[in-house]
């Protein structure tokens, strides 16, 4: 069963949320600038005269399409790396995927989203996070 | 006539020439910096295309409107129609030793922006063509004839003893009150006052600042027409103005909040409009007060205009007008005759009627671009519309009326 991940971070939070999967063996993913908020509202900016109120922040959202056995330790990692305790941490939505195919093998499924080095790789040698680095 | 001419003079007068050319692209992208992704070239057009449009009109007879043989201390007459006459020899009505060529080509280039400022008022709405025609006529029966009026050989105000050094009634005053005038004719942007409407680049507009500030020397000092004492003294004063300002600027932005950059430039050149008509009649010291008041001055002049819900886009009148306004009676008051003999003495060195002559050159100033201002646009509005279509807006001028986008 395949799953995706679209977590909405912020823009600053990226390299660690980055590194934090990295660590644990996600190599592909797709990052978004976006805009919008949520319960964070907005921000003031310094004007030309005074300030002014702006709604629509810039975010970034990490998709990750990954099979489900490894969703758990993969939200882990997002959520200590995303967190900083403050209103405008985000959230990670997670939904089900029908089907993924690899253009250049016609590969599907789980096999598809499998990349040398990743995370079912590891754990199928029994490698550790202390061990790989 | 020809042995009269003093190279190092000419010299200066032509290399301030091409630094006020210079301010109309500076001006363009600190405008354009501050309009979103979708008007910037649009915005950037709306400066530019003068360097064109008065290019054309001034050697055909904006010139000779300005500076011809005066009637009746209201308009030049036509003898310098396509500027015949006007070349090498001086016209010791304006500046004794450089070309009649070199002056006309200078003030030309002050005619160019004038307009070019008021572009600030009308961004992200305006009809291309309604703008041009707006702009042809603005030229002709309004700038042309105050230019006469305060620096033509026998104009009313500059006849009446008007103290204006390099343009604060013809250039500043006037764009400013034009441009509070086509606001109001051609009404707000979509969505204006619901949705902040934010600045998309404003590493644009610091750059633009930057070149006005260096153009600002050329216009300033450029204007005293000659390689000498006013002319430094012009330089002094310019900087002085526009760092006091911005200093000023910075520090009430950074009281309501954070030290905003944008603010830091606008205070710059709200300082270098406010001494223009000051530069060769003050002293530094008293361009620094001219600066230190004008930043507060144009500072809450913008939160006004903002509380009115007026959309005067870039605040030409609150950055331009109002502070040349203070400018102006600067002028009437710190003016000494120490600095610049040709001048006269304001209030504070004995001569408080130079006041009532700079209040007087102000509130004609202001009424005539105002009314003129608005009867044209008003005009244009009511028969081929001043505005582009509620769709064109939301889609940006970049592509609805040039056909091209700035970032693909």
């Amino acid at each position: 069963m395949l799953k995706k991940i679209e977590a909405i971070i912020r823009e600053d939070k990226l390299s660690d949320v980055k590194d934090a999967l990295h660590e644990i063996g996600i190599v592909g993913l797709n990052v978004f600038e976006i805009r919008g908020h949520g319960r964070q509202g907005g921000i003031t900016l310094a004007g030309r005269s005074g300030t002014y109120q702006v709604d629509m922040l810039t975010k970034i959202q990490v998709n990750i399409i990954l099979s489900e056995h490894n969703l758990d330790e993969t939200i882990d990692a997002i959520l200590k790396s995303a967190y900083t305790g403050e209103s405008g941490d985000g959230l990670i939505f997670v939904s089900p995927i029908e089907e993924v195919i690899r253009i250049r093998t016609g590969e599907r499924g789980h096999e598809a989203v499998m990349y040398p080095g990743d995370i079912d790789e590891r754990k199928s040698r029994g490698v550790t996070k202390s061990s790989e680095s | 006539m020809g042995n009269a001419i003093n190279s190092g003079d000419t010299a200066w007068v032509l290399v301030s020439c091409a630094l006020v050319l210079m301010m109309t692209p500076g001006l363009a992208f600190f405008y354009g910096g501050m309009v979103r992704r979708k008007n910037v070239l649009s915005t950037l057009t709306l400066s530019f295309v003068f360097m064109a449009l008065i290019g054309v009109q001034w050697v055909l007879f904006g010139y000779s409107l300005a500076f011809g043989d005066s009637i009746g201390g209201f308009i030049g007459g036509l003898n310098y129609l396509g500027f015949s006459g006007v070349g090498a020899a001086p016209n010791p009505n304006y500046a004794k030793t450089i070309p009649q060529g070199l002056f006309a080509a200078f003030q030309m280039m002050f005619a160019v922006i004038t307009p070019a400022l008021i572009t600030g008022a009308f961004v992200e709405r305006v009809r291309f063509k309604s703008f041009l025609i707006f702009s042809v006529i603005w030229a002709t029966v309004v700038y042309d004839p105050l230019c006469h009026w305060v620096w033509g050989k026998g104009g009313w105000l500059g006849a009446m003893g008007a103290l204006d050094f390099a343009g604060g009634t013809v250039v500043h005053i006037a764009a400013g009150f034009s441009a509070l005038a086509f606001a109001l004719a051609i009404g707000p942007r979509k969505g204006f006052g619901k949705n902040p409407i934010e600045p998309h680049n404003i590493p644009l507009t610091i750059l633009g600042a930057g070149l006005l500030w260096v153009g600002w020397f050329g216009f300033n000092a450029g204007s005293a027409l000659a390689a000498n004492g006013v002319a430094v003294n012009a330089l002094l004063t310019t900087n002085t103005s526009a760092a006091s300002a911005g200093l000023v600027w910075m520090v009430l932005s950074w009281l309501d909040g954070r030290p905003s950059p944008l603010g830091l430039v606008t205070g710059m050149v709200v300082g270098l409009a406010a001494v223009t008509p000051a530069s060769g009649f003050v002293t530094p010291m008293a361009a620094m007060v001219i600066g230190a008041v004008a930043a507060p001055l144009s500072y809450y002049g913008i939160r006004f205009r903002d509380k009115r819900q007026l959309d005067e886009s870039l605040d030409v009148w609150a950055c331009h007008g109002l502070a040349s306004t203070w400018g102006m009676i600067a002028t009437g008051l710190f003016a000494t005759t120490e600095v610049n003999a040709a001048g006269a003495n304001g209030l504070f060195y004995g001569h408080p009627g130079q006041l009532g002559i700079q209040l007087l050159a102000i509130v004609a100033t202001m009424a005539f671009t105002f009314g003129v201002t608005f009867l044209v646009a008003k005009l244009l509005d009511l028969s081929i519309g001043l505005r582009v279509t509620t769709m064109e807006e939301e889609v940006g001028l970049d592509i609805s009326g040039h056909g091209e986008r700035a970032y693909s």
